[in-house]
């Protein structure tokens, strides 16, 4: 615990030297998707990336709470055995904007992501997992939002 | 949305709604929210103020130009490490009872020089506020999984107990409400929150136990000190003074009464 | 000025388990301030993850990731010894990269 602080002023530093040689990775990804953020709808969000209409596949494992204490933050989880997945969407069929957030994987890692989204309100949630030769697929789940009583 | 895609999902909200319905008792909801913490537990956001407390109790600030590392939290002079599980407590240099955030201000001013009457007057999420934020954070970190022993030995520790038990069960403001109106017995609870009873240990990692913690839903970390202030406006009482000793006495009371409980601060909350 | 992100990434099996921690407000754009005007949007929006320099894993968000975001993943083939580093832009331009050396 004592090498937290020095670990993080260590990460600074090296960073910064990094930045200045020019070997942070070069970002060869595309621009971001303002059409697909502010779709607000899930077939909007699908048009918007260019895919296929999704499929529901039991080979994606979806893991979401069935009630979220509060909307503001809610861990959702998905991996996929299926081979050549390529890309992971997270879409909030509710939200305001559907799209949450778009997972692109390398070879280099394991077709598996989890992060926290927002939600507005109680919602079904969608996992997207896009292979390379254009297979869409998706998993989906009803998050019920609440937001509990007082205190806590 | 396509045909095939609105079926299935009108199926399934029906089923599951069909299904909700008749299940979706006390328990089941409990269970819910049980697994929903869970899912949080690890990568609790508190952890980025740990890493900030720890960075501000080393780093030299204020008019002063001195670090705290010279701050003495009850177990001597930089001792942070199991000093949370033994506040409040007295202190000899200030001659009272003082809880963490009390202490922090007494070292913030004594040894940077800062004015610790302008900071207690500042509102919570802002300015030096934020920094006594980050240090609770930090300094409670160091006790995590420690359990509560607040020590009872000297005069005014056992006076501030008595005077805490009397606030704690003191009834006030319009709707003559009490701290143990809601925390003064077992298996109470408001809407999907549980309400644990603070006369006595209610378990590791609850109540007492459970702060300071990161709050999903204002995303900050909330010390005691504005746990404690928002306890008093949902009470609709007048607001505590930042550190008073009103505050002081309600965590020597419910620290004491905790005695023995595993601390799990900062811990994430709603 | 951002804080620095919490990274953690340790070897679990043939790979390395990466959990990162940023910092960062992420508004919607719909939150209204206590004086009742909107809070401009404010996200992240690009994030990058590399292995010994290069990108292992890249990802775009919206203003629903959650304030203070938590990301988990898994790198394939990392050892001990290895550098994850994790760099993100966000909506106004700033940037921010941290890196950490895999347990």
């Amino acid at each position: 615990m004592s090498t937290r602080r020095e670990m993080l002023a260590r990460s600074a530093a090296v960073a910064a030297l990094l930045a200045a040689a020019g070997v942070l990775p070069a970002r060869a990804q595309a621009a971001w998707n303002k059409a697909a953020f502010e779709a607000k709808k899930i077939d909007d969000v699908i048009k918007a990336l260019g895919l296929a209409k999704p499929v529901e596949s039991a080979e994606i494992s979806f893991t979401a709470p069935d009630i979220a204490e509060n909307g503001a933050v809610v861990p959702i989880a998905a991996s996929t055995s299926l081979a050549g997945v390529k890309r992971i969407a997270f879409l909030v069929e509710k939200n305001p904007t559907t799209l949450a957030g778009v997972f692109d994987f390398t070879d280099a890692v394991e077709t598996s992501v989890s992060t926290r989204v927002k939600m507005a309100q109680t919602s079904n949630v969608l996992a997207v997992a896009i292979t390379g030769d254009g297979k869409v697929l998706f998993a989906q789940k009803e998050v019920k939002v609440t937001l509990g009583g007082c205190g806590g | 949305m396509s045909c095939g895609l609105a079926w299935r999902a009108v199926l399934a909200f029906g089923l599951g709604a069909a299904f909700a319905l008749p299940v979706l008792g006390q328990k089941s909801t409990a269970d819910g929210i049980n697994q929903y913490r869970a899912l949080l537990a690890d990568g609790n956001p508190a952890e980025l103020w740990e890493a900030k407390g720890e960075a501000l109790w080393k780093q030299k600030r204020g008019p002063n130009n001195a670090s705290l590392e010279a701050c003495d939290l009850g177990k001597g002079p930089g001792v942070a490490k199991g000093a949370f599980v033994e506040l409040p407590r007295f202190f000899a240099d200030t001659g009272k009872v003082q809880d963490l955030e009390s202490r922090l201000l007494s070292c913030l001013q004594t040894l940077q020089g800062f004015d610790a009457a302008a900071i207690a007057a500042t509102p919570f999420g802002r300015g030096e506020q934020l920094t006594l934020e980050a240090l609770v954070a930090f300094v409670a970190a160091e006790s995590r999984g420690l359990r509560f022993k607040l020590p009872q030995g000297h005069a005014e520790e056992r006076k501030m107990l008595e005077v805490g038990r009397r606030l704690f069960f003191f009834r006030a403001g319009p709707y003559d409400f009490s701290c143990a109106s809601c925390h003064g017995e077992d298996g109470k609870r408001i809407r999907l929150q549980d309400l644990p009873n603070l006369t006595k240990n209610p378990g590791d990692g609850i109540g007492f136990a459970a702060w300071p913690a990161y709050r999903v839903s204002s995303g900050e970390l909330w010390g005691m000190q504005r746990r404690l202030n928002d306890c008093f406006r949902q009470q609709r009482f007048p607001y505590p003074g930042y550190a008073s000793e009103v505050t002081v006495a309600l965590g020597v009371y419910m620290g004491v009464k905790s005695e023995g409980a595993a601390s799990i601060a900062p811990s994430i909350k709603r | 000025m951002s804080d620095p992100m919490r990274i953690r990434a340790q070897v679990q099996g043939s790979g390395a388990v990466v959990r990162v921690l940023m910092s960062h407000e992420m508004e919607t754009g719909l939150r209204k301030d206590a004086a009742g005007a909107t809070v401009p949007a404010w996200h992240i929006t690009e994030v990058v993850a590399a292995l010994n320099g290069k990108t292992v894993m890249t990802a775009q968000w919206g203003t629903a990731i959650a304030k203070n975001p938590f990301t988990q993943f898994t790198v394939k083939g990392a050892k001990s010894g290895d550098k994850i580093s994790i760099s993100w832009t966000d909506s106004r331009g700033d940037k921010r990269t941290d890196e950490v050396v895999v347990a």
